[in-house]
């Protein structure tokens, strides 16, 4: 029994390290492709952080299983195999139910495949501890780069556009920074808020 | 148009105004992590440029010659990832065997060229700008690398003289980094709407 309580507050750590302690996007600094190319709007970078969880499940999940047989040289070979193959269901999902966002996400759906994160999660995770772990882990730090998407690309719609999920919140007078939604304010607005991180954090310690 | 200046007009386009650093944001991680030191990046650029080269080449023709030809287009992203490790794997070896310092100079980032979005990234855009020429698959491939090579270089010759500069303590490292970034991307832009 105290085993077992043991376990799950383990499980609940992991969990947790993924959405905060070790956030992929602003601890760790990785995946910065998909993060800068697909918040310019709150709904791609919804759609993009649902795919890249599914894809980190999958890969994790057969990752872990498979962990017994991989051989050191060939390793990083495995894990691109299988990420691209799961990467491959989810373009064609995504294509055949949400046309009109696989159209707008365009080859960054692909480029999930060389997504630092998944590859990190596999070889730091997945390939050492058992299936459990593995999916908690997946979930844990899915759940982390889809907040931080949907927060960047929150913060980003709203000055380029005045809305958020395409609803007007700003009020009339607002004069729309067209500048937000363009590669500067994606690179300038994730820098402060890497300092903003930083200064919560030395603030804690 | 005749060829020449198709192949001119592309190479140009995607060196200075569709920079797949600057406007794609392909290939940041390399980008932030290798820019400490002007030398490192520039090796770093010469690698992708070989790789993005090679690898554009061949999956040009892989696509056109085998998966299209036998309905496998399924497979597209599978085949790619192939050509790019088998790419990288080739570079590793001849940097081994006749550059032993660069070899060990680069340590973990070599191996991480295949996972560079800007390969894969090129690959797949030559894929969805509809390139049915080999000629011109090859010229933007080594643009591409070549955009590279200079982005990363630029960032590398700031970020010499931004140990010097006196930074607010909160965004010490990366933040200033991505800051940096941003303002070259900006300045980049002049270059916007100079073709097409």
């Amino acid at each position: 029994m105290a085993s077992e309580s043991r376990n799950t507050a383990v499980l609940g750590q992991t969990f947790i390290t993924g959405l905060w302690k070790e956030n992929p996007v602003f601890r760790l600094l990785l995946g910065m492709c998909p993060t800068l190319a697909v918040t310019a709007a709150v709904k791609p970078a919804l759609t993009m952080g649902c795919s890249v969880i599914f894809v980190l499940l999958c890969s994790n999940i057969v990752v872990s299983l498979m962990r017994k047989l991989l051989k050191p040289h060939l390793r990083i070979l495995m894990f691109t195999l299988t990420i691209s193959t799961f990467v491959t269901i989810c373009d064609l999902f995504l294509r055949a139910f949400v046309p009109e966002m696989s159209e707008r996400l365009g080859p960054y759906v692909p480029l999930i495949i060389v997504n630092c994160i998944i590859i990190c999660r596999a070889e730091a995770c997945a390939s050492k501890n058992n299936l459990i772990v593995s999916i908690v882990d997946a979930i844990g730090m899915g759940l982390g780069f889809t907040m931080t998407l949907c927060v960047l690309a929150a913060v980003r719609e709203l000055l380029a556009t005045g809305k958020i999920f395409e609803l007007s919140v700003m009020p009339q007078a607002f004069v729309p920074w067209a500048a937000m939604s363009m590669p500067v304010g994606a690179f300038i607005t994730l820098g402060l808020m890497l300092g903003l991180v930083n200064t919560i954090t030395k603030k804690k310690a | 148009m005749d060829t020449l200046t198709i192949l001119l007009l592309g190479f140009v386009s995607i060196v200075l105004i569709n920079n797949l650093v600057f406007t794609k944001f392909l290939g940041i991680c390399p980008y932030l992590g290798v820019s400490g030191r002007i030398d490192m990046a520039f090796g770093m650029g010469l690698a992708v440029t070989f790789v993005v080269t090679l690898s554009g080449t061949l999956t040009w023709l892989i696509d056109h010659l085998i998966l299209m030809k036998a309905g496998l287009e399924v497979t597209r992203y599978v085949c790619f990832i192939l050509v790019i490790a088998g790419a990288v794997q080739l570079v590793e070896m001849y940097l081994r065997k006749f550059f032993p310092s660069l070899y060990e100079s680069f340590g973990i980032f070599l191996p991480l060229i295949t996972t560079n979005c800007a390969i894969l990234g090129l690959c797949l855009f030559i894929n969805l700008w509809e390139i049915d020429n080999l000629l011109e698959a090859v010229v933007l491939s080594f643009g591409a690398g070549i955009g590279f090579t200079m982005a990363i270089c630029i960032m590398a010759g700031i970020r010499e003289n931004l140990n010097l500069a006196d930074v607010p303590k909160c965004l010490k490292g990366a933040p200033i980094t991505l800051i940096t970034a941003g303002l070259l991307t900006l300045a980049f832009m002049g270059f916007a709407g100079m073709i097409r």
